[in-house]
């Protein structure tokens, strides 16, 4: 009996010993190469292999965080003890690292919605949703059945009395259960790091504003804010997507404002100048009011030219916890904001306020430093992690006509304007002549009358309505007496001993071919006009010329860059701004700016930089309210912007437009429809 | 070859792991919430009772059958086979790490796992050859794996569904998991 006892506890024991003895040969054969620190980062965790973190046990969400596929606080169990006790492993600050917080995407539950049908089946959003999507007009609305709510873990969703899911930021955990339930996928997770790198998609819920905005701000949100009296958030939502708003509230020529729905039934909320407001408020309390920092990351990014677009995408890129140095060729930073932008529209004070506030965000700018003189692209791809290049349009385009090189009173539109910023005052004659339709060509009649010309021309070969230049603008030149002559273009300039006399130019006719008017000359039809100054200001372009052969350029002469990402043919190098579009707008400049900004941040991790798969390259079409909602009208007029008076105008460089003071600031932002795509604010009607 | 096709279809459909022999319950329940889930817990158990039961098989041929000591066969199983799957997990994590991250969490999951003890122990009772040790384990994890997705299938509906409170979770599990074995008793005139 003890002896089979004996036998059997032997054999076992072999059995047990030869297991483990093959065990440990075996972990020593097939030893693979691990960073201690994900050793040291599972003993951090809290060790339960519960998979709430989207990790195959806590061994693989340490080596994602080893890896940076994930953040410290990843384990959702531990909560903000385990992430400190991460954080210290992997050696990184815990309290720089900004939990993402579930947001939703629609502001209108199915009660205040414009709906197609009702539905009364299974009270749960994914099967709603099976129903032509739910019964509401729109396609992503929020269906306010409350999947959501149910799939959140933590109690931080409840249905609000508007029918909508109600998040509560401070029992939000960011786990995604919410964001993966929703079969709309408008519940999701939103950060300042997130909302900076993200693109709009044409499965969102946008308004009208929002969706037609190059810069793609959310309008609806700082109007809101405005009307509420919280006008930190309203700055803080601007610059997560624009961090110009001071530039862009003065000289942006607002589109959005075009697009607004309210324009449809009377006039357009005034949200150019609710941005400035916003953005003067920031100024006057002369504090900087920054996005969330990112830790550093270590990675460095060359930018070549401070032009909005250069700093956009230094700001940003800066934002995400890169270390970026800005390259200027020009003394001073700014681009064309400081050398193309007289001071009636934007003075050079508050520009320079807002340059300190991209410096407060940890970016570098070194002046007086050109490419191709001081530095080489060649270079920089070495030296930096990648190159952003925003050398801007400074090349003008020549008129090319008889005797244009031939009298020094023949200049271009940039260089004239070059001057007035740096300052000098030129003299001139009695008889200025512009040449040109954009707003360049504005900038330089409407400064010319400021340096006390008797008579200021305007030569256009369209008519007024296909000036390129910004309607208030035109009627603000004519207001403060620039003459206009539509319909003309100039073909000679005539002087006497090196002096420019007359100028001739051939009248024009427009033919319509479909799309924009074509200007044809009526022959034989030729003015003549007398002229002491002529500014050419008739389009420019980037100059390629630093850069030879390196980068590909369009048949434009502008640099070819892919489309929402800003690369060129050269992988570590990325362009945008006017250097990319030619003439173009600040506001395009600081699109191109985040754009590349988020593009260069995924290549310098390894991630996949394309746009998203519902990337939304142009603003969809609005066609009116639809379903035959009606807008009904406010009591309030669209406030009046002010101005100084003209006769200060026509003599002084001061700026023209006041900012709106607080009380008008809330009653036009009370204006505001709140629009969705679909769904507005006080509609008159629920069911089309 | 009849036989194996015989063989197979009976471990599959007619004396389904799960569903008829009530063997691996826990996993039934545990990892049935998500068809994706399912599919790799299942690749894992696949791959893990074909393995374990040859060897578990072997070592009752050349070991305890020749030194009389067949009455440890359960825990001589319960080792062989917890060895064996942490010396599959440190292969395949060298070899392939693409497998080793599908499979993920699910290996260690199942080294304890009664199906497969279970399945080793009937290859031995029902007194069977290596070639069908080898196919009757392989075709007994398939029907693991059938029942799981299946399940699975059913409960990512239920999801969708307005179900009374007190229904809500396992209990509906349960109710569903019944129902399901009652409609795999109707293969037992297959064969």
């Amino acid at each position: 009996m003890l002896m089979s006892i004996a036998i059997a506890a032997g054999i076992m024991g072999a059995i047990g010993v030869f297991s483990a003895a093959f065990l440990g040969v075996a972990g020593k054969v097939f030893a693979i190469v691990r960073d201690p620190k994900v050793d040291e980062l599972e003993e951090a965790l809290v060790g339960a292999n519960c998979g709430a973190c989207g990790y195959s046990g806590c061994a693989a969400a340490a080596q994602a965080v080893v890896e940076g596929r994930a953040k410290v606080n990843v384990c959702l169990l531990g909560g903000a003890e385990t992430a400190e006790r991460a954080a210290e492993v992997m050696g990184v600050d815990v309290t720089a690292e900004e939990t993402p917080v579930a947001t939703l995407g629609c502001n209108y539950g199915v009660d205040n919605a414009h709906l197609l049908f009702d539905y009364r089946g299974i009270k749960d959003c994914r099967a709603a949703a099976m129903v032509l999507g739910g019964g509401k007009v729109c396609a992503m609305g929020c269906l306010g059945l409350g999947t959501c709510v149910r799939a959140c873990n933590f109690g931080a969703l409840r249905l609000g009395d508007n029918g909508l899911p109600v998040v509560d930021k401070d029992k939000c955990i960011a786990c995604g259960a919410c964001e993966a339930s929703c079969p709309k996928g408008i519940i999701k997770l939103s950060s300042t790091q997130l909302r900076i790198a993200h693109q709009q998609e044409s499965t969102e819920c946008l308004a009208p504003c929002e969706a037609t905005c190059p810069a793609q701000i959310d309008i609806p949100l700082y109007i809101r804010s405005i009307a509420e009296g919280d006008y930190r958030q309203a700055i803080t939502t601007i610059k997560e997507h624009n961090p110009f708003p001071l530039v862009c509230g003065r000289v942006c020529p607002h589109p959005c404002e075009a697009a607004c729905r309210r324009g449809d039934h009377d006039e357009p909320i005034a949200i150019n100048p609710l941005k400035r407001f916003a953005a003067d408020y920031e100024m006057n309390l002369n504090e900087r009011i920054l996005p969330n920092r990112a830790p550093s990351t270590g990675k460095k990014i060359a930018v070549v030219g401070s032009g909005p677009s250069g700093l956009t995408c230094a700001y940003y890129l800066s934002a995400r916890g890169h270390e970026v140095k800005v390259f200027e060729a020009m003394p001073k930073p700014g681009g064309m904001l400081r050398y193309g932008i007289p001071d009636y529209r934007l003075p050079q004070s508050v520009l320079d306020w807002e340059i300190g506030g991209v410096e407060a965000m940890g970016v570098e700018i070194q002046c007086n430093t050109a490419l191709g003189k001081d530095i080489s692209l060649e270079q920089l791809e070495e030296e930096y992690d990648a190159v952003y290049l925003a050398m801007g349009a400074w090349k003008s385009r020549a008129m090319r006509i008889e005797g244009e090189d031939d009298y020094p009173e023949i200049e271009s539109g940039i260089a004239f304007l070059e001057k007035l910023a740096k300052g000098e005052r030129p003299e001139l004659g009695d008889e200025v002549v512009i040449v040109g339709g954009g707003n360049t060509a504005m900038d330089c009649a409407r400064s010319s009358l400021r340096l006390g010309a008797a008579n200021v021309y305007l030569l256009y070969r369209r008519s007024r309505a296909e000036m390129p230049a910004a309607v208030h603008e035109v009627n603000d030149g004519e207001f403060e007496g620039i003459q206009y002559h539509f319909l003309s273009a100039p073909i000679r300039a005539v002087g006497t001993d090196n002096s420019l006399r007359s100028l001739e130019f051939q009248r024009m006719r427009l033919e319509d071919h479909g799309g924009r008017p074509k200007p044809v000359p009526i022959e034989g039809d030729i003015g003549n006009m007398k002229v002491t100054n002529l500014i050419a200001a008739i389009g420019q372009g980037p100059d390629l010329t630093a850069l030879g052969t390196m980068v590909d350029a369009t048949k434009w002469e502008t640099v070819l860059t892919e489309i929402g990402t800003c690369q060129t043919n050269r992988e570590k190098t990325f362009a945008g701004g006017d250097f990319a579009r030619g003439g173009a707008t600040v506001v395009e400049g600081v699109r191109d700016g985040r754009d590349g900004a988020r593009a260069i941040h995924l290549f310098l991790n390894g991630e996949d930089m394309n746009v998203p798969e519902n990337y939304l390259a142009k603003p969809p079409k609005f066609t009116g309210v639809k379903g035959g909602f009606e807008v009904l009208p406010t009591d309030t007029p669209r406030v009046e912007v002010p101005v100084i008076e003209k006769s200060e105008r026509v003599s002084t460089f001061a700026e023209v437009e006041i900012t709106l003071n607080e009380e008008q600031a809330k009653q036009e932002a009370a204006r505001c429809l709140q629009c969705g795509e679909v769904c507005f604010k006080g509609h008159r009607g629920k069911r089309s | 070859m009849t036989e194996y096709l015989l063989l197979f279809i009976s471990a599959v459909f007619v004396n389904n792991i799960l569903l008829a022999q009530f063997l691996g319950n826990c996993p039934f329940i545990g990892v049935s919430n998500k068809v994706s889930t399912a599919l790799g817990m299942a690749m894992a158990v696949v791959f893990v009772i074909t393995i374990s039961s040859m060897f578990t098989w072997m070592s009752v041929k050349y070991l305890l059958i020749p030194l009389e000591l067949e009455y440890l066969q359960t825990i001589a199983f319960i080792l062989i086979i917890a060895t064996l799957v942490q010396f599959v997990e440190i292969f395949i994590q060298k070899v392939s790490p693409t497998l080793f991250r599908t499979l993920g969490i699910y290996l260690p999951l199942i080294t304890t796992n009664c199906a497969v003890l279970g399945v080793s122990i009937i290859n031995i009772r029902n007194e069977y050859d290596f070639m069908h040790t080898l196919v009757h384990s392989f075709s007994a994890a398939v029907g693991f794996g059938l029942a799981l997705v299946l399940f699975a299938g059913i409960r990512e509906r239920h999801a969708l569904c307005d179900i009374p409170k007190p229904l809500r979770g396992t209990s509906l599990a349960l109710i569903t998991a019944g129902l399901l074995a009652l409609t795999f008793s109707a293969f037992k005139g297959l064969l």
